[in-house]
């Protein structure tokens, strides 16, 4: 029973039921769920780092910040459409990665992790302050809507409001941006970023230039982080310079370990978990940071495979005892 | 095939490789013995391009390779195994070997491809010629210590080398097993015309299958020569031999 249930078309049933949403939860559940997907993307994104190819990222946020900014600017001041303000945000992500990469790959472990924080504090403070560009401190509200007008004329969508047909566009562009990287991860250059992962002494002696992949790694993790950024912007119907600040890139590390890193899914999952878990224990308590401190600690020392790990585990018993 | 002139390497003012000369003829089986720390490791890694020498040069195939990275080395047709075992530990015995196919043919840049069936028939080949035909699927990190050292020798034939280094390919193994693997080293060297370059303690191992032998005693060679040349060297008598009866 568990190899077929293993062998559902699992992805599309997910988008099948996260276009349902705004059809029948509240318009609160559509906002959640919107949230939900693009940390999704970006925790995804930077588990091709964390989980795959062993580079501990602690500024990943600051290519969420970029490609906010980019597509924000984009839309609201240069009054440019959402399909190139949105690519563009992936681009522009990715450029900056390169460059900071460059720099971040020559050093390891923990000097990889401080260097990428750096690079990311530095972007922060320059959205903080670039005031004509960014509108530093005050950031940029009031990013329009992409215009949907075409989804007026569809049956059953028609109707919907502004923000629940943004949040269909989201589900289908996250589904195609996760789709895109689960093939990358599944391709011979993600083979190439387990091994440097696994042992990049090794990997350098079957020929594989280390640096490199990491930077390519690198760059390819931050144009998609880039993109979630974009669609956030939209979404928070405004970019702020905390975006590209440190508790965000420590709040999308915390998904990805919690949802358990190099299991693809793990990361989405994490999202969903921590988005779920901080709406829900905030309404009972204001230690909401100590309770979710607690479940981590627990979690890291009863399952290091994250909510993904367990699952696994859980699956493997229950098919074993309904086997026997 | 290669020539390694005049190498030194020190660390810290200590000369852990004091100037060593050596060539290696193509099709040859060449072994370098010394006590512990006589500087093998450390020349195998300056000729491989883990260390970048003070002074000398090293020349594979006529092409000077003195300071190239390691992965510039080995798509040049060297193979190298390590003392520590080295392998990917969370991947299969398949992937392992599939990840060498895949970077030495260049395919690591394709981002869309599968990578399931990639090489399979290559990988099973290599599998089968090291005898782990039957272990694919197994997690290598779980494998024995001696699988895991056939493991690195399949890995290091994946990428197809012409000139194969093993540092100490019977460490940490027990006498039956170090027969098997000499035997195994042996019978693939001579399948695919391999020349072949390692270092060893067992002095069993040595002499049963090199046909010239370097000594190396402080970072310097003391001695070079058939089996029974060596043997019979009071030097190394004096220095390496010696010791070890005692």
């Amino acid at each position: 029973m568990m190899t077929r249930l293993g062998r559902a078309p699992w992805p599309l049933l997910v988008v099948a039921l996260a276009l349902l949403v705004p059809a029948v939860g509240s318009r609160f559940y559509t906002f959640l769920a919107n949230d939900v997907l693009i940390w999704a993307l970006f925790a995804t994104s930077l588990n091709l780092l964390v989980g795959y190819t062993g580079l501990v990222s602690f500024g990943h946020a600051a290519y969420f910040g970029i490609g906010a900014y980019t597509t924000g600017i984009l839309m609201k001041k240069l009054a440019v459409p959402f399909v190139l303000a949105f690519p563009a945000a992936g681009i522009f992500a990715g450029l900056a990665a390169l460059v900071f990469g460059f720099f971040c790959v020559r050093l390891t472990r923990i000097y990889f992790a401080m260097l990428t924080l750096a690079f990311a504090q530095i972007v922060w403070a320059i959205c903080f302050k670039w005031n004509e560009v960014t509108g530093g401190e005050q950031g940029m509200p009031e990013i329009p809507y992409p215009a949907l007008d075409w989804m007026d004329r569809l049956p059953w969508v028609g109707d919907l409001r502004t923000s629940d047909h943004f949040y269909l566009l989201t589900v289908l562009l996250v589904a195609l941006c996760l789709w895109a990287l689960r093939r990358i991860v599944g391709s011979p250059f993600g083979r190439i970023l387990t091994t440097i992962r696994e042992n990049p002494e090794r990997a350098e002696f079957i020929g594989v230039n280390v640096r490199r992949y990491e930077l390519i790694a690198f760059v390819v993790a931050g144009a998609f982080a880039g993109l979630a950024g974009g669609l956030f912007g939209i979404f928070n119907r405004g970019v702020f310079p905390d975006f590209a600040y440190w508790t965000k890139s420590s709040e999308v590390l915390i998904m990805t370990l919690l949802g358990g890193m190099g299991t693809f899914y793990g990361p989405p999952l994490g999202a969903l978990a921590l988005i779920l878990l901080n709406q829900q224990i905030v309404s009972y308590t204001e230690y909401w940071p100590f309770v979710l401190g607690t479940i981590l600690v627990v979690l890291l020392f009863v399952f290091p495979g994250g909510l993904a790990g367990a699952a696994g585990i859980v699956s493997r018993r229950l098919a074993r005892a309904l086997r026997a | 095939m290669l020539e390694v002139h005049n190498v030194r390497k020190a660390f810290d003012g200590f000369q852990a490789v004091a100037g060593v000369t050596l060539g290696v003829a193509r099709g040859q089986i060449a072994a370098i013995i010394g006590p512990n720390g006589a500087g093998k490791t450390t020349f195998f890694n300056l000729v491989t391009g883990h260390l970048r020498p003070d002074a000398g040069t090293v020349v594979l195939n006529g092409r000077d390779i003195t300071g190239l990275a390691p992965h510039d080395v080995c798509r040049l047709g060297m193979g190298r195994s390590f003392q520590r075992t080295n392998i990917f530990p969370k991947l299969t015995v398949f992937e392992n070997v599939q990840a060498a196919f895949i970077s030495h043919r260049g395919r690591g840049l394709s981002f869309f491809a599968r990578v399931e069936g990639l090489y399979r028939d290559e990988t099973y080949a290599v599998l089968e010629s090291v005898g782990l035909g039957d272990k694919a699927g197994e997690v290598s990190g779980f494998l024995s210590h001696g699988n895991q050292k056939q493991l690195e020798l399949g890995i290091a034939l994946a990428s197809e080398p012409d000139l194969l280094l093993l540092d100490e390919p019977t460490a940490g193994m027990s006498a039956t097993e170090t027969r098997e693997t000499i035997r195994l080293i042996e019978r693939i060297t001579r399948e695919r015309g391999l020349t072949l370059l390692f270092t060893e303690h067992d002095m069993e191992v040595v002499f049963s299958i090199a046909q010239r032998i370097s000594v190396l005693h402080q970072g310097r060679l003391i001695a070079e020569g058939t089996p029974s040349e060596v043997r019979n060297d009071p030097e190394v008598r004096r220095v390496y031999l010696g010791e070890r009866r005692r």
